[in-house]
């Protein structure tokens, strides 16, 4: 009973400060609810957030929309001249769109078609080998959590620190050729055949990310009831079936989030690409991200206002993919409810 | 509010200021390192300090890609360093301080720094905006061993580009590495050969001029040369756009029986290849018009953004010293840029590594024969953007992505339009 008394004691003295310190705001909250009314507090705790969402985000974009519409080498805005849709216009300059070199902007549209390739490439590679690493996982396996942790572990890794360890592998004198010269197999250049280059991007952003969606899946899988896998067992429903009429479906909402977050996450595609290949052989893996640095950035040729037009189309395929995202959650969110 | 709280604010708000705000006094250095140089400049630093107790100089020691790439939109935002080691001297001159009313000793700098001046400064004025650390020179490097262990004469000094590749891939096919030659990805590099065969960069109205024959006919024996394996694709194709990219690793492992660098290289090589093979500095192989390199170099220049004016021009003073630039240039094995030093001569390189000193002693022999339009190019304007068409569009056609004429093309187009986007 002293005891109780003693731990209650004590909770209040921690809670004093607190409860000071709701006294002290209480007082202005009321006057603010008083002046606008209960809607307008909403408004009130959002607007903190609101004010940096519009300073680090709003902002930048319009300011971007703004570079996209100069024209010129100068960084400062005061210091460009106002050209209009002239960047977009020679951004869609082409030819053919099939064809990047009938296009004025050819690094442009080989990007684009790069990119194109890799996110459905690496996205559809990605859920299905997350998806099949978590199914595995949430079996009873030795050592689970160790298999976990192995797999989880490139998450953590720094993009450039994950580019770097594939390049000490697949270079000319690196691991993996090291390896095959023992076997007696001649070294091949992966880095630099363009397939193989663009192969091992895929592969290398897969191990680098697939921790975190195998993780997604396998809280997924682990929420499903166990008592509808021993009903199907008792009546005797074959494994495949299983999966296609019990896992999928339930597992729907997370497949979404990862479907979304990988979709997002290969449109992006830099750093490890970066430090990897450069882009090369060639223009073999340079990718929207990579384009829009160099053109604004990197390069002796840069045009701040082309990298602004071509990260706002960027931009907008990210929006449509979003509201894509959206359409079919909201959807799914309606079939749950019927 | 009672004293005490003031007194709180005052005190939290001095604390706040002194961890973010640079001190007055303090010169913050951008420095670069390709061998050596970073060390002696850290004990260099270190006396002036000793010297000048009232200036903090803060040396940040960053890679080369920083300099190339971050800086300039650092310097394009008003921003940066005070003081720099550069290379794309004359491309950024716009964000260079003038340090003529703040040296101490304007005639000292213009006798003795003179010849390089108008590479780092605007056209047209008679600016002081810093000096070369030190002068380079193009050249190439043969691995002497494996040309003997190949039984494989080291061509002479008047042998053309196509004498050393069908030499070098002798001892390719002897020795069996890997490739027979390799040069940087890099367009100032690859100019000395374009220089050669002829290539004038420079149209009369002092605007880039289109690709010309000699520049076209050396780079389709290059491509060729990449595309039978004489030349390291490795290199030209390792990255997209103008990215630079150094062959001294496979120099160094010794899969290379020829690299074409530059001077700058020697104290790497002598460091890091030790007794491991014999190297000698070849010069700058000829072609059909001449046998050149390309000058350039490392500046030091000032920033004009910089808030201690005084103080940077005092640094600057000091490391121009005659005494300082011999002792960094002995030290680094670099060439000085420095007239008096230069001709005063008597310059004793601190190695005792006899390749090195040798290969030095090539590199002086071979700015003698420097080509007129070399030594005009660091000056030049578009000399950056003329260097980063070519690298891009040479390594996409490398990479099999384009026609060797459709490269051509497209590289007129690049240097047109960055033209056109100057405003020119």
């Amino acid at each position: 009973m002293s005891t109780t008394t003693n731990t209650s004691r004590l909770g209040s003295l921690l809670m004093a400060p607190v409860h000071l310190l709701m006294r002290i705001i209480d007082v202005p909250l009321r006057a603010v609810q008083k002046a606008t009314g209960i809607s307008g507090m909403a408004a009130f705790f959002l607007a903190p957030n609101m004010l940096i969402f519009g300073i680090f985000v709003l902002l930048p974009l319009v300011i971007n929309f703004v570079y996209s519409m100069t024209g010129g080498t100068a960084f400062f805005l005061a210091e460009r001249n106002f050209v209009g849709a002239e960047q977009y216009s020679r951004l869609f300059t082409c030819g053919s769109y099939l064809d990047p070199m009938s296009c004025q902007e050819d690094a442009f549209w080989t990007a684009v078609g790069n990119t194109f390739w890799f996110v459905i490439l690496q996205v559809a590679l990605m859920i299905g080998v997350s998806l099949i690493t978590a199914l595995i996982l949430n079996r009873d396996l030795a050592a689970r959590s160790f298999w976990r942790a192995v797999f989880f572990f490139p998450v953590l890794l720094s993009p450039v620190v994950v580019g770097l360890i594939w390049k000490w592998i697949l270079q000319r004198q690196g691991l993996l050729n090291f390896g095959l010269y023992q076997f007696g197999i001649e070294p091949y250049t992966w880095l630099t055949d363009r397939n193989w280059t663009f192969a091992a991007t895929i592969g290398v952003s897969i191990w680098a990310h697939m921790g975190l969606y195998t993780l997604i899946l396998l809280a997924g899988l682990q929420a499903i009831p166990k008592d509808l896998y021993e009903a199907a067992e008792m009546d005797g429903t074959k494994p495949e079936r299983v999966f296609r009429r019990i896992t999928l479906p339930l597992l729907a909402p997370n497949l979404l989030v990862v479907v979304v977050l990988a979709l997002i996450k290969a449109v992006q595609i830099f750093d490890e690409v970066y430090v990897l290949t450069g882009g090369g052989p060639g223009t073999s893996t340079l990718y929207l991200t990579q384009y829009i640095y160099e053109t604004g950035f990197a390069s002796a040729l840069r045009n701040p206002g082309l990298a602004a037009a071509a990260s706002i189309l960027m931009g907008l395929v990210l929006v449509v993919l979003t509201l894509v995202q959206l359409g079919i959650g909201q959807r799914g969110e309606k079939k749950g409810k019927r | 509010m009672n004293m005490k709280m003031k007194s709180l604010l005052a005190g939290t708000t001095l604390a706040l200021l002194m961890s973010t705000a640079a001190h007055a006094g303090d010169v913050r250095i951008m420095w670069y390192s390709d061998g050596v140089e970073g060390e002696v400049m850290k004990d260099l630093v270190g006396r002036f300090m000793k010297e000048n107790p009232g200036i903090n100089v803060i040396l940040d020691n960053v890679s080369y890609g920083v300099v190339r790439e971050q800086l300039p939109v650092q310097l394009e935002a008003g921003n940066g360093p005070d003081i720099a080691r550069v290379a794309q001297i004359k491309d950024n001159a716009r964000h260079w301080l003038d340090l003529r009313p703040l040296v101490k000793d304007p005639k000292y700098w213009d006798d003795n720094f003179g010849a390089q001046a108008d590479w780092m400064r605007p056209d047209g004025s008679n600016q002081i905006s810093g000096f070369m650390t030190q002068i380079t020179l193009t050249g190439g490097f043969a691995n002497k061993t494996l040309f003997d262990q190949a039984g494989v004469e080291i061509p002479g000094p008047k042998a053309t580009w196509e004498e050393w590749a069908a030499a070098a891939k002798k001892v390719k096919e002897s020795q069996q590495v890997s490739f027979a030659m390799a040069i940087d990805r890099s367009g100032h590099r690859i100019t000395a050969p374009l220089l050669s065969y002829g290539a004038n960069y420079i149209g009369k109205d002092g605007k880039p001029a289109p690709l010309d024959k000699g520049a076209k006919d050396f780079l389709t024996k290059f491509v060729d040369w990449n595309q039978d394996g004489s030349f390291s694709k490795d290199v030209w194709v390792s990255a997209a756009g103008n990215t630079y990219r150094a062959a001294a690793e496979d120099f160094i492992n010794g899969q290379l029986p020829f690299y074409y660098s530059g001077s700058w290289q020697v104290a790497n090589l002598a460091t890091k290849i030790g007794t491991n093979f014999d190297w000698v500095a070849t010069g700058s192989p000829c072609g059909p018009a001449t046998c050149t390199g390309m000058p350039g170099g490392a500046a030091l220049v000032a920033i004009k953004y910089t808030k201690n004016p005084k103080e940077v021009a005092q640094f600057m003073d000091w490391f121009a010293r005659e005494e300082i630039v011999k002792e960094f240039s002995e030290r680094t094995l670099f060439l000085p840029g420095h007239k008096a030093v230069v001709a005063k001569g008597g310059l004793d390189f601190k190695t005792d590594n006899a390749l090195a000193k040798a290969a030095l002693t090539k590199f002086v022999d071979a700015s003698k024969t420097t080509s007129e339009t070399a030594l005009k190019l660091p000056a030049w304007r578009w000399s950056d953007t003329f260097y980063a068409a070519i690298v891009t569009r040479v390594g996409q056609t490398i990479a099999g992505e384009l026609k060797v004429d459709d490269a051509f093309a497209r590289i007129d187009a690049d240097i047109a339009q960055k033209v056109k986007d100057a405003g020119q």
